[in-house]
């Protein structure tokens, strides 16, 4: 009786001003609506203290049904937006739900067995919101399992803002954009980012050229902006990227080498180029601010935050107030140790005082028992300067098994010269060690990106 | 090019990027002997495989693997053939 009421998105938002909003290309949710506004109409009411699977359409809908639904429902499903519906039955289950809210601008979704479906639309429309209890919303976030059905991972408001410093209130209001989407956990990040700081967010619609999106954003005067080594390879090769003039620039989601942070430097010299260590399992782990590739070797000894890492079997483990809480359903793993570490699967590697990512420990090609990890033979090519980018994989062989293969991205204007390959190859042989060195280097003209911004590692 | 002097000179290739040290390369030396180790000849069949589009020790089934440079020549000829 006497514990104070959890904290909902609603109090991070109190006191929006007017003008704040979330911005897609032709359409913007304001902030300022709330609470006496809703996209979800009469079932806002019914839809308190339920399991609900959140499948919104878009964005927009999804971001306003988020700051209506938490604090009131008893769990959120936040379903991303490649969920295919062969899995939509299993999440149901998995997450013991009672109510679906799906996108009021198509057709309801078939075959599901829950108590309410409700639609979402917007704009939003006036509503006073009725009164509920004030839950302690469970937040549950899909992960893609390699195969089969996604991994529902569970999260609170408490562990998803935890890395998220309240903003003092005579602070300049950071206008947040992300090429990531707020479905997953590296947009979600952001889209609290802009509730809780106060500021605006610009967000990239589906299937909006990245050219579209900058202008957009630049347009609006975004001052901090977020995505992958990917997303970002793409903007330098952008002209459009001079449209934006960040203060921060911000890169989590895969490694950043040297390469891509020097680059953005050179590209954005005003602003501050930092990269977070995030994953949906083990939360945000820490940020690196100090404009070089991997972390001070010194973050295993501080404990600010609450933050402990540990090196397991290679990888690094967090353990912390931001890290998830368990994995959902039957037969599901456990997500931490017994000292309460999640294992993130991230190789990591002490050279000097800092310590590298080197790749995922299910990504390692082995050449003849010899263990390759991709990332770091990418680390190497992406340092010549011919080269944009690169993706290191695997290659079957009758020998040795595999060897590794690379698939290289010229920068503009560099011509595809054999020699332009022995120099690659001669590079990574001065570096790394025989088996190591790339056997077979072949130009592509780009690189495949998955829906979450990160190089597609298969296939 | 032959398929004869495609494989020799890729053994050169792979020699020198892998800093290897060849015997004299004739018909008869024995691969084991040739100064390529089981890496070299990994990149060798992978190079090969683009080049010819055949890999025979893969298509090979149970034919008896190449233990001489003739015989490896033989193999790569016999499965273009």
């Amino acid at each position: 009786m006497s514990r104070p009421d959890p904290l909902s998105l609603t109090d991070l938002l109190a006191g929006a001003g007017a003008g704040r909003a979330i911005g897609m290309k032709g359409a913007a949710l304001p902030l300022g609506g709330f609470p006496g506004a809703t996209s979800l109409g009469e079932n806002l009411g019914a839809l308190a203290g339920r399991a609900v699977v959140l499948m919104a359409g878009d964005q927009l809908k999804t971001a306003a049904a988020l700051i209506e639904l938490d604090g009131r429902a008893r769990r959120i499903v936040l379903c991303p937006p490649d969920l295919e519906a062969k899995h939509l039955n299993a999440v149901i289950r998995d997450a013991k739900a009672d109510a679906i809210v799906y996108d009021g601008d198509g057709p309801p979704p078939e075959g599901a067995d829950v108590a309410l479906i409700a639609p979402c639309l917007l704009p939003l429309a006036a509503h006073a919101a009725p009164a509920a209890e004030r839950l302690a919303t469970e937040w549950i976030l899909l992960t893609s399992g390699t195969t089969g059905d996604p991994k529902m991972v569970v999260h609170t408001l408490a562990s998803l803002t935890g890395a998220i410093a309240k903003a003092a209130p005579e602070a300049a209001r950071p206008h947040w954009a992300t090429f990531y989407d707020i479905r997953r956990y590296g947009g979600l990040q952001i889209f609290l980012r802009a509730i809780a700081g106060g500021g605006s967010l610009t967000l990239r619609s589906a299937g909006e050229a990245i050219e579209d999106f900058l202008n957009r954003a630049g347009g609006a005067g975004v001052t901090h902006i977020s995505g992958t080594p990917s997303h970002w390879r793409l903007v330098l090769m952008n002209g459009a990227a001079r449209r934006l003039d960040p203060d921060y620039v911000r890169l989590s989601g895969e490694i950043a080498d040297a390469a891509i942070l020097e680059a953005l430097s050179a590209l954005y010299p005003r602003a501050r180029i930092g990269h977070a260590f995030a994953s949906t399992e083990a939360g945000v782990g820490f940020e690196v601010d100090d404009g070089q590739a991997g972390f001070p070797a010194a973050y295993f000894e501080r404990r600010e935050g609450g933050i402990a890492l540990k090196i397991a079997d290679g990888s690094l483990a967090i353990r912390s107030s931001r890290t998830a809480l368990r994995y959902l359903g039957k037969g599901a793993p456990a997500l931490q140790d017994e000292d309460g570490f999640v294992d993130t699967g991230d190789l990591i590697e002490l050279r000097g005082d800092r310590y590298y990512f080197v790749g995922r420990r299910g990504g390692i090609i082995n050449v003849g028992g010899a263990k390759v990890n991709p990332e770091e033979v990418e680390a190497v090519i992406n340092a010549h300067a011919g080269v944009h980018a690169s993706l290191v994989k695997a290659r079957k062989n009758p020998i040795t098994g595999a060897l590794v293969a690379a698939d290289v991205v010229l920068n503009a204007g560099v011509a595809e010269a054999p020699s332009l390959k022995d120099e690659i190859i001669a590079a990574c042989a001065k570096q790394l060690a025989p088996y190591k060195v790339p056997a077979l280097v072949r130009f592509v003209p780009s690189l495949a990106v998955t829906p979450s911004g990160k190089l597609a590692r298969h296939g | 090019m032959t398929i004869r002097l495609t494989i020799l000179s890729q053994i050169q290739q792979v020699a020198g990027e892998q800093k290897k040290t060849l015997a004299p390369l004739a018909d008869d030396l024995s691969l084991l002997d040739s100064g390529l180790d089981s890496l070299c000849f990994a990149i060798l069949v992978a190079r090969l495989e683009d080049m010819t589009g055949v890999d025979p020790f893969t298509a090979a089934g149970d034919a008896k693997f190449p233990t001489t440079i003739g015989e490896l020549i033989a193999f790569y000829e016999h499965v273009a053939a």
